[in-house]
């Protein structure tokens, strides 16, 4: 049975992994966009505007409330009606990121509302502008209470990336499942695709946890 | 100095600050004292623009204190806070260069040099590169005051700083504060140190309910007050059994 799979593994591996290309690409592209969407709604939720507060409250409930697979079938089905055209892979990783930036927004968030207040008045007293406060003060500080649950929602991205199989993108999950049609080889196929995410969250895991002990020390 | 006249300030339906009127000649050392929610830190908040005034006007240099002026207000007055505030992020010297490097512009190897000897005239040669967590309580206040320092500021505003330590370690703190004012540094405290008060103090204000009640020398204010209220603070401090 063990060479039976192996045989299976070499076969298949070649398929599956250009399909672990996209998922690779997907879920990076979506990883920044999620952090770089998740950072401005984290910001604005801080403003002193009530009405950009607000958008940013909106905009989070909405996007938490609606399962991440409607998203993209909107943007990838709905959109074009609209007249805005975006290829599988773009539609899946912007839909991706913003689905995502939500989850990101709230990390971000608990890390700013861990930095002490009286350290930014002491940045404050130095006459620091708020641009120096940010950088100095308060993004190396929010960034070690941020970086655990960053990890992770980057490792759910990670695996939710199988969701852009629905709008058509070959990803790792979509490219076994063709193979797996066609060959019946449910097993050796569904294990190899199941032991490839797992060596790719793995290393995942490690790095966070190793970035983690890096900041506690200090 | 620094002005400050007819100076109100408002929280909510609460005022704490009513009709503060004085000056501070450059290298005064002043000392304010007053019972808790007098209004003493408030006052010494609205000097730096950690709290904006409501009403009446505050200058320093002749610049009065509003948003637009704030930068160029902080980067002649320095604020040594009760809990030490440190940047628990970076080790005492780097608490200490942050001010010069990053508003001031200075080059950091010259900042360095300069945080060294600070922290060495603080008592913490020793420890520049400990973080905020491995020092006591005194030596993150005197690196505290090392911060303020680095900004080489024309005052310091003091608020409670030695209320936090522990009594064994307010000694160090005071001391290295007679140093700061022998060389001739304003220096605006609030404190319930009241010894500090009659040795180092110029001048001594009483604040009560958000009015200066008493406004002279350490020895007119400590010894004899002209009101009752300032008598029954001072006994309660000063014989607190």
């Amino acid at each position: 049975m063990l060479n039976q799979f192996l045989a299976d593994a070499v076969e298949f591996l070649p398929t599956l992994l250009s399909g672990l290309g996209l998922t690779v690409g997907i879920t990076i592209t979506a990883l920044l966009v999620s952090v770089i969407l998740g950072l401005t709604w984290a910001l604005m939720g801080m403003s002193k505007f009530a009405v950009v507060r607000g958008i940013s409250r909106t905009v989070i409930n909405v996007v938490r409330g609606i399962p991440i697979i409607v998203q993209l079938f909107y943007i990838y089905f709905v959109l074009p009606e609209l007249g805005i055209r975006l290829d599988a892979f773009l539609a899946g990783a912007l839909g991706l990121g913003i689905a995502y930036s939500v989850y990101q927004a709230e990390n971000f968030r608990a890390g700013f509302a861990s930095v002490d207040p009286s350290l930014l008045e002491a940045a404050q007293s130095l006459g620091m502008s708020e641009h120096t406060i940010l950088r100095r003060v308060i993004f190396p500080l929010a960034i070690r209470v941020s970086l655990p649950p960053f990890g992770n929602t980057a490792i759910m991205l990670l695996k939710d990336s199988s969701i852009a199989s629905t709008i058509t993108v070959a990803e790792l999950t979509r490219a076994g499942q063709l193979l797996a049609a066609s060959t019946f080889k449910n097993m050796s196929i569904y294990t190899l695709i199941a032991l490839l995410y797992l060596l790719m969250s793995l290393p995942l895991t490690f790095m966070v946890s190793g970035l983690e002990r890096r900041f506690k020390r200090k | 100095m620094i002005t400050l006249k007819n100076v109100s300030k408002i929280f909510g339906d609460r005022t704490v600050l009513r009709d503060i009127t004085f000056e501070i000649a450059k290298g005064e050392v002043i000392c304010l004292i007053g019972s808790s929610g007098s209004g003493k830190s408030t006052l010494l908040r609205c000097i730096n623009g950690l709290e904006r005034h409501d009403g009446g006007d505050i200058t320093v240099e002749g610049i009065p204190v509003s948003p637009q002026t704030l930068k160029g207000v902080r980067s002649k007055i320095a604020m040594v806070f009760q809990r030490f505030n440190l940047f628990p992020h970076r080790t005492a010297l780097q608490n200490v260069i942050e001010g010069p490097v990053h508003v001031l512009g200075r080059a950091p190897r010259d900042a360095e040099k300069a945080g060294r000897s600070l922290l060495e005239r603080v008592g913490l040669g020793d420890r520049c590169d400990a973080y905020p967590s491995e020092l006591s309580g005194g030596e993150q206040q005197r690196v505290g005051i090392a911060r303020a320092l680095a900004m080489n500021p024309t005052a310091i505003l003091f608020d409670e700083p030695t209320s936090a330590l522990d009594p064994e370690r307010v000694g160090e703190v005071l001391k290295v504060m007679r140093g700061v004012a022998a060389d001739g540094i304003t220096m605006i405290v609030v404190t319930h140190e009241m010894s500090f008060a009659r040795q180092v103090a110029d001048r001594v204000l009483f604040m009560d309910d958000g009015y200066i009640v008493e406004n002279g020398s350490a020895e007119e204010v400590l010894t004899r007050p002209r009101v009752a209220r300032t008598r029954e603070f001072l006994d309660r401090v000063l014989n607190p059994v």
